[in-house]
């Protein structure tokens, strides 16, 4: 069992509360996830910089003149912000790939949690109230974001064991669910050159998206071609630069309900993760269909797109 | 009428105090405020009780119920009215995947949709579904019936035993063994009292009738060795 929570604001006036009214849906989805917490969160972007959320288990060590390390190797100017054990490091936008290998060469213990020009991922193991509290994430805004409360099935608690997962520039992936061929889809993603880090079964998920895209599939056509090739339980949830989207497998008995106002469109494993959002009592209240891949975005109209079974 | 605030006093407080009430108790009247998706509202209820819940409820509401009349003005999560033996549930927004699951007896009434797996493995319940429901719907369904004014999902009455299934609207598919049947005088006799007492403003005459084909469950002598 696991919480998942997604937040996508259509009023810019909520953006400053994002962080805050996510906490509250996270905190809520404590019991469906007790042992580590995540969220991803797009914020700012545009200006041609690219964010590097990166993570360590000895911040105190591997943050420490980072920014310089990668001024010098980069000649560029980086902008770093620490959170506990995260830093984001804002970076121009051609130099992402350049700044990975500084870091894999300088500071090797140091793991990217995500890469993008908006996305930043937060996730620790802990009670969700208490990683919340570490990263400060109800003084958080942004545009939209979405969180995850992990109960483990599959593979150990540990930091990269926690979702979110990030599947691509400013994409990422939340699963509440067990994937029952991970073992062997990670095996041929491996051959494909995919790097999995865990022997987490999501995170097998997210390398399969991330593959499908790499060979030429959009995001929607890689979580239509999942519910072919991912075997066992999900629901998922994905953040993208502009919105999130939402599939769910055939036979989903993993909750999911949305609500849908003039100011927002929520995400929650259950009902009640969203009763302290403003005017959810007025809301639209609905599950999401089976088999069926979901949008919102803030540059096109909602979609949904059924998949036969 | 006594008002309980599900947010104050918790739910244990609201449970036990539901449940001292014997079957001649003057306290028949229970409204349930800030319900706020909780689970287990109202469950484990054994006397000839009303218990109102204004808002909508998680997992579980109503659930082992026997006598009492629990109305939820709002949505239900999961598992409403699980394995319900008597009384009354009525649900005026829309239920979650297996509502009335392996209920014994009473009625069910969704004034909304049902999503999936709506009375699955019923034993004898009346569901009564006013918008649609979702697949795997009435799912090795045993005894009783249900009624849906509007379409089902596919796989309806997947190894169906003798349950009675009637839907106004279009079936999407029938699951294993599930088939169409005729409606006699005497079902649409038994679907006008199942349609009255679900509030429905729809005739029997617009309905088909589903059942079990009976060749997966039964004993047949040919397969044996």
């Amino acid at each position: 069992m696991c919480g998942i929570v997604g937040l996508f604001l259509k009023d810019k006036s909520l953006e400053p509360r994002l962080g805050d009214l996510m906490t509250d849906m996270l905190i809520t989805m404590t019991d469906r996830g007790p042992d580590s917490a995540g969220i991803a969160i797009y914020a700012g972007g545009a200006n041609g910089n690219a964010k590097l959320t990166v993570q360590s288990d000895t911040p105190e060590v591997d943050f420490a003149g980072l920014d310089a390390i990668l001024n010098e190797a980069l000649s560029t100017t980086t902008a770093m912000t620490i959170k506990d054990t995260h830093a984001v490091l804002e970076i121009q936008g051609a130099q992402l790939d350049a700044a990975r290998a500084v870091l894999a060469e300088k500071r090797p213990k140091i793991r990217i949690m995500s890469r993008g020009e908006s996305l930043e991922i937060y996730k620790e193991v802990g009670l969700p109230k208490d990683v919340a509290d570490r990263f400060d994430l109800r003084g958080m805004s942004g545009s939209h974001g979405i969180g995850h409360t992990r109960m483990a099935t599959e593979s150990a608690v540990t930091t990269m064991g926690a979702h979110p997962f990030n599947t691509g520039l400013d994409q990422c992936l939340v699963h509440n669910g067990s994937l029952s061929n991970h073992n062997s889809l990670r095996r041929k993603l491996r051959r494909e050159g995919v790097h999995i880090e865990t022997e987490n079964d999501t995170e097998v998920g997210a390398a399969y998206l991330t593959w499908k895209m790499r060979e030429g599939a959009t995001l929607g056509q890689a979580l239509e071609s999942s519910l072919d090739d991912l075997d066992g339980f999900f629901t998922f949830v994905v953040g993208t630069k502009d919105g999130f989207g939402v599939v769910r497998d055939p036979i989903a008995c993993k909750p999911a309900v949305m609500a849908e106002t003039d100011q927002y469109v929520a995400f929650g494993s259950e009902y009640r993760a969203l009763v302290s959002l403003p005017g959810i009592d007025d809301a639209r209240v609905w599950e999401p269909e089976p088999a069926t891949v979901y949008f919102w975005s803030h540059t096109t109209a909602p979609t949904a797109h059924e998949k036969a079974a | 009428m006594q008002v309980f605030d599900l947010e104050a006093q918790g739910l244990r407080e609201l449970n036990a105090t539901l449940h001292a009430q014997s079957t001649d108790t003057n306290q028949t009247a229970w409204e349930i405020v800030n319900p706020k998706g909780s689970h287990a509202i109202a469950v484990g209820l054994d006397a000839p009780i009303e218990v109102n819940v204004k808002g909508s409820t998680g997992y579980y509401c109503a659930g082992m119920n026997k006598q009492a009349t629990v109305h939820v003005h709002g949505s239900a999560g999961p598992g409403v009215a699980e394995n319900m033996m008597s009384g009354t549930v009525v649900i005026e927004g829309d239920a979650s995947q297996y509502a009335g699951a392996t209920g014994n007896g009473g009625t069910l009434v969704i004034k909304g949709n049902a999503s999936s797996r709506c009375g699955i493995s019923m034993k004898g319940i009346d569901i009564i579904v006013h918008g649609n429901i979702g697949h795997m719907s009435a799912f090795m369904a045993q005894s009783g019936n249900l009624v849906v004014c509007g379409n089902a999902g596919d796989a309806l009455g997947d190894s169906l035993y003798e349950a009675r299934l009637f839907v106004r609207g279009s079936v999407k598919s029938l699951g294993a063994d599930c088939v169409e049947k005729e409606m006699r005088p005497e079902h649409l006799t038994l679907l006008a009292d199942l349609l009255e007492r679900g509030g429905c403003d729809a005739k029997p005459e617009e309905f088909k009738r589903y059942g079990s084909a009976r060749k997966l469950y039964n004993f047949n002598i040919d397969n044996a060795y």
